[in-house]
């Protein structure tokens, strides 16, 4: 790993709800690329970014989240989220929830200015330009629209995924268009939202990757669960688990191989 | 016809509607300078680099844009070459030997008798003839646009009923930007002043309105031709 | 034909879409028609960017000093021998256009592409009073032969495949000769135009929409690919042009560079075919162009607009960038969202004018992935203004009640740390548990909308945050 500086700087990790409760795994991945980048990992007790509830229109609940987020991370050098999508909701959205208060702009800006979504983070801030991992198979990457429209990730993860050994990269057509996940939209739309994952599925499935990355567990479990659906046997995982070396737990919607060994026999992974 | 009076009290109504909105009461001095001023300086804004060439480039653009809007061109040395490619231009399509235009001094005064063959009628279109020929005021090389004004002397109907539109454009008319053809029309028409009918035309006619496909001579020409006539003089770009 | 108001019904009409083949024939091509296109002709442009914050400006600049260009716009088209109606709403833009045909003695009008018309429901209007509204842009003319409404602002009839062209034009143009062949597009285009001509050269009024007014002359703007437009407005004895309050630009160079940006955002090409600046009527020595000139300036709630937080809107252009961006818009189509302005312009436009509560579901009809917003040549931020609406559907308390209590009990948990840690530990565990045969649930409760069409990962069991903190209190008590 290369960096720019070799000064351990601290860093809040915020691992978003979704990670949190369903998929601890992409927290750790996490925690180990930034420690390998230098970075001093804390994990403050923390909730969530308070999104749902912003763009449900609830303004007061995103403005209690936002204070309690605030006050959970403001004291790290950095917070970082392995999300693009909580990453650019704190950082774009959270001074929008304060115009007007004086007392709290500043102190939001100044926090806002120190929120990373994770693979950014490690590409722009600590300068890291390959990883030490290995993951044998091909690969497509989804870009997902929060992070990619609203923080610019696009170049980041395609780096850091090009020097993962084994690893070979297939795009797939439309990779920037939204999966149709939208949050609340998918289950308050849900023909609308299949419609959408549809079509992805059916890019994912053109490109011949064997694995699909994104950088949005929310996003991969609703392209997951289409896939699984549509009973493909492409594993979908979060970037991070790929480029932090830990690519052999089971891929979203998979079971552990013990149990699989009970249920549905070697379904979906390879050995 | 004039305004009957519920339109001046919906007037009103609108134009409190909008004044309450913007918290304004129409009289700040402050505002309206600032409209004042924006009108009579009419600032630029952001001009394209590929609009501001020299001379030779410039028409060398004009020409190449012209083309890449399906319209097609010829460059004659002068404007006396005009009678003899518009006949040129009907025969290589087989059309009958018959063109209608404008009363324009720049147009009525072309050697028409060196093409016996072909009748040259002047005057507005009824729909009925297949090709009618304009004298641009101007061209634009940007988008590859011609300018056309409405008058006696160029009637607009020309510009749309014909199959076949036929545009003289003197290079010296020729601009690389649509600003400087604004700023020649405030020169001939004075400020704030438009002729009824400013029409830039930038190919044919075409619609893609059945599944995307797009189709030329919709409603209007089914083909603009270009006559490009003399060059521009050196350094006027 | 008008249309009537359906937004309420956005989900149904959603599902009738998805399940309409031809129509998801045709919105397939949409993406790929347009996307393209601006792509290509924005990267030909290096000042392409520059010209969206430019024309942003001089929007936000006019409509900062909307009254004094209104008056401005009038004073000058009324110098130029033209007439300017103001109309508080449709009921009062409809009479004012009868009006003007009425004393013209009209039987039959032209009508170039026009949105306000549409808002207006003014063919009916006409239609009720015996004049017979004449559609002109083919798009137009296809839907009006078919009583529907457009399905887009810019390609009304993008919802339509040439089959169904085929057998509307056997259907109204009886009087042609039935083996005549029409299979391809170029056939179709003929007919309509033979077909048009006809009534372009017969009509007593011609009404079009405006894409822009410019204060400086007092000129009205047309932009058209097909020229009808043109003639609709210069064959007939008078053209009436509809625009709405925010269609004001303070002059021809700004107008200018609002005009680099729409038709390279709109179709992606440099510039339309036809941009028409028409100013006053027919001169005096002038050979052909209407007697009579018309603008009708509408405002219909825009002025409401300027006001608060839906300002921003006031900006557009009509490019119809958004919607062809939109992935909900591919996959539902224009005629899903209910009304005349469909995807995300309309989904912020639509309830400004209908209200919120006929048009809530529209701007909950996102998924927020900003790629409209990203093309939006004036920049106007559309997944925010979505978010607004949401905002004061929520504060008015017409958020549906499931998803209320859903947010409600969520928000509880989220806003209690001490609380959301154990009893989210408690409720992966159980799911985890639960899951850990497939890794995953074809049925889960409370997800249906998830289930009946994805299959639900299982958590993989246990918190990030319960396992961190074992984690470093075995590092503690290790050292
Ligand atoms: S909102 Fe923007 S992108 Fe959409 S139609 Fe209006 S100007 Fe075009």
């Amino acid at each position: 790993m290369s960096m720019r500086e070799q000064s351990p700087v601290s860093v809040g990790l915020f691992v978003t709800c979704l990670v949190d409760t369903m998929r601890p795994s992409v927290g750790f991945a996490a925690v180990r690329l930034l420690e390998a980048a230098g970075c001093a990992v804390s994990v403050p007790r923390q909730t969530c970014c308070g999104q749902p509830a912003f763009n449900s229109g609830d303004r007061a609940t995103t403005r209690a989240l936002a204070e309690q987020m605030i006050t959970a991370f403001e004291t790290f050098d950095y917070v970082v989220a392995p999300s693009g999508s909580c990453a650019g909701m704190i950082k774009t959205h959270y001074p929008e929830l304060f115009v007007g208060e004086p007392d709290w702009m500043p102190r939001v800006e100044r926090f806002c200015a120190k929120v990373f979504e994770l693979v950014s983070f490690l590409a722009d801030v600590r300068g890291v330009t390959h990883v030490a991992a290995a993951y044998e198979g091909t690969v497509t990457y989804h870009d997902s629209c929060s992070g990619l429209r609203e923080l610019g990730i696009q170049a980041q993860p395609r780096q850091l995924l090009a020097s993962v050994a084994g690893l070979t990269l297939a795009e797939m057509p439309d990779s920037d268009v939204c999966c149709g996940f939208g949050g609340t939209f998918c289950v308050k739309y849900p023909d609308v939202s299949n419609a959408i994952v549809e079509k992805k599925a059916a890019n994912i499935v053109a490109s011949g990757a064997d694995t699909l990355l994104a950088g949005d567990l929310g996003c991969l479990m609703n392209m997951a669960g289409k896939l699984q659906r549509e009973g493909r046997s492409i594993r979908v995982r979060h970037v991070a688990e790929v480029l932090a070396g830990i690519g052999d737990t089971p891929p979203i919607g998979q079971p552990r191989p013990s149990a699989a060994g009970l249920g549905e026999a070697g379904q979906g992974r390879k050995p | 016809m004039t305004s009957s009076s519920s339109d001046h009290s919906s007037r009103d109504v609108v134009f409190a509607s909008v004044r309450r909105a913007l918290g304004v009461n129409g009289a700040e001095a402050p505002r309206r300078q600032a409209v004042a001023d924006r009108i009579a300086g009419h600032p630029e804004g952001v001009i394209p680099a590929r609009a501001q060439l020299p001379a030779d480039e410039q028409i060398a653009l004009f020409k190449a844009m012209v083309e890449a809007a399906a319209a097609t061109l010829v460059h004659l040395p002068d404007a006396a070459a005009v009678p003899g490619a518009v006949a040129a231009y009907l025969r290589a399509r087989n059309l009958p030997m018959s063109i209608l235009r404008g009363a324009d001094p720049r147009l009525a005064g072309l050697p028409w008798q060196d093409e016996p063959a072909l009748d040259v009628w002047i005057g507005p279109s009824d729909g009925r003839q297949l090709a009618g020929l304009s004298h641009a005021f101007a061209g634009i090389a940007e988008s590859g646009t011609v300018v056309m004004l409405s008058g006696p002397d160029n009637p607009s109907t020309l510009n749309l009923l014909p199959d076949h539109h036929l545009v003289v454009v003197d290079a010296r008319d020729v601009t690389g930007t649509y600003e400087e053809v604004w700023t020649r029309i405030r020169a001939a028409y004075g400020p704030g002043t438009l002729p009824r009918t400013v029409n830039w035309i930038t190919g044919p006619s075409r619609s893609a309105d059945i599944e995307q496909t797009l189709l030329l001579g919709a409603h209007g020409p089914r083909s603009l031709h270009v006559l490009l006539v003399g060059e521009m003089p050196a350094g006027e770009a | 034909m008008s249309v009537h108001i359906t937004s309420p019904d956005f989900k149904a009409n959603a599902r009738k879409a998805l399940a309409d083949a031809p129509l998801q024939q045709a919105l397939a091509k949409v993406g790929p028609g347009f996307i393209g296109k601006r792509a290509a002709a924005a990267d030909k442009l290096p000042e392409f960017k520059a010209l969206r914050d430019s024309a942003r400006d001089i929007k936000n600049h006019t409509l900062a000093h909307l009254d004094l260009y209104l008056e401005r716009f009038e004073t000058k088209a009324r110098a130029a021998g033209g007439h300017v109606h103001f109309a508080v709403d449709a009921a009062q833009a409809r009479d004012i256009v009868l009006d003007i045909c009425r004393q013209l003695g009209a039987k039959t009008v032209t009508k170039g592409k026009s949105m306000i018309s549409e808002e207006i429901a003014l063919n009916d209007h006409l239609e009720a009073n015996g004049i017979e509204p004449v559609e002109t842009d083919l798009g137009e003319y296809l839907i009006q032969i078919r009583g529907e409404g457009p399905s887009h602002i810019i390609a009304p009839a993008i919802h339509l495949n040439k089959e169904q062209v085929e057998a509307d034009f056997r259907r109204v143009h009886a009087d042609l000769p039935p083996e005549r062949n029409l299979s391809e597009p170029t056939a179709l285009l003929a007919e309509a135009r033979g077909k048009l001509r006809e009534r372009f050269l017969a009509a007593d009024v011609g009404i079009t929409g405006a894409n822009f007014l410019v204060a400086e002359t007092g000129t009205s703007i047309i932009v058209t690919n097909e020229g009808n437009g043109d003639l609709t407005q210069t064959l007939p004895k008078a053209h009436i042009v509809l625009a709405s309050l925010e269609k004001l630009v303070p002059t021809l160079e700004d107008v200018s560079q609002l005009l680099r940006v729409l038709a390279r955002s709109a179709t992606g090409q440099e510039m339309s075919v036809y941009t028409t600046f028409s100013t006053g009527p027919r001169r005096a020595d002038d050979l052909d162009g209407p007697g009579e000139y018309h603008v009708v300036i509408l405002d219909n709630g825009r002025s409401g607009m300027l006001a608060g937080q839906f300002r921003e809107m006031l900006r557009c252009i009509r490019c119809g960038a958004c919607m062809n961006h939109c992935p909900v818009y591919h996959a539902v189509g224009g005629h899903a969202y209910g009304w005349v302005y469909p995807g995300p312009m309309g989904a912020v436009l639509t309830p400004s004018l209908i209200g919120i509560e006929k048009g809530r579901n529209l701007p909950n009809a996102s998924t927020f992935c900003g790629r409209c917003e990203q093309v939006c040549p004036v920049r106007i931020p559309l997944p925010k203004l979505m978010r607004n609406w949401r905002e004061k559907e929520f504060e008015r308390h017409l958020t549906p009640a499931t998803q209320r209590y859903g947010l409600a009990f969520w928000a509880f948990f989220a806003r209690r740390g001490w609380l959301y840690r154990p009893a989210t530990r408690a409720a992966m565990a159980v799911l985890a548990l639960a899951g850990k045969a497939r890794g995953r649930f074809s049925k889960l409760p409370l997800a249906g909308g998830w289930t009946q069409y994805r299959e639900f990962p299982a958590p993989e069991g246990g918190t990030f945050q319960a396992q961190w903190a074992a984690r470093t209190s075995a590092q503690k008590s290790a050292r």
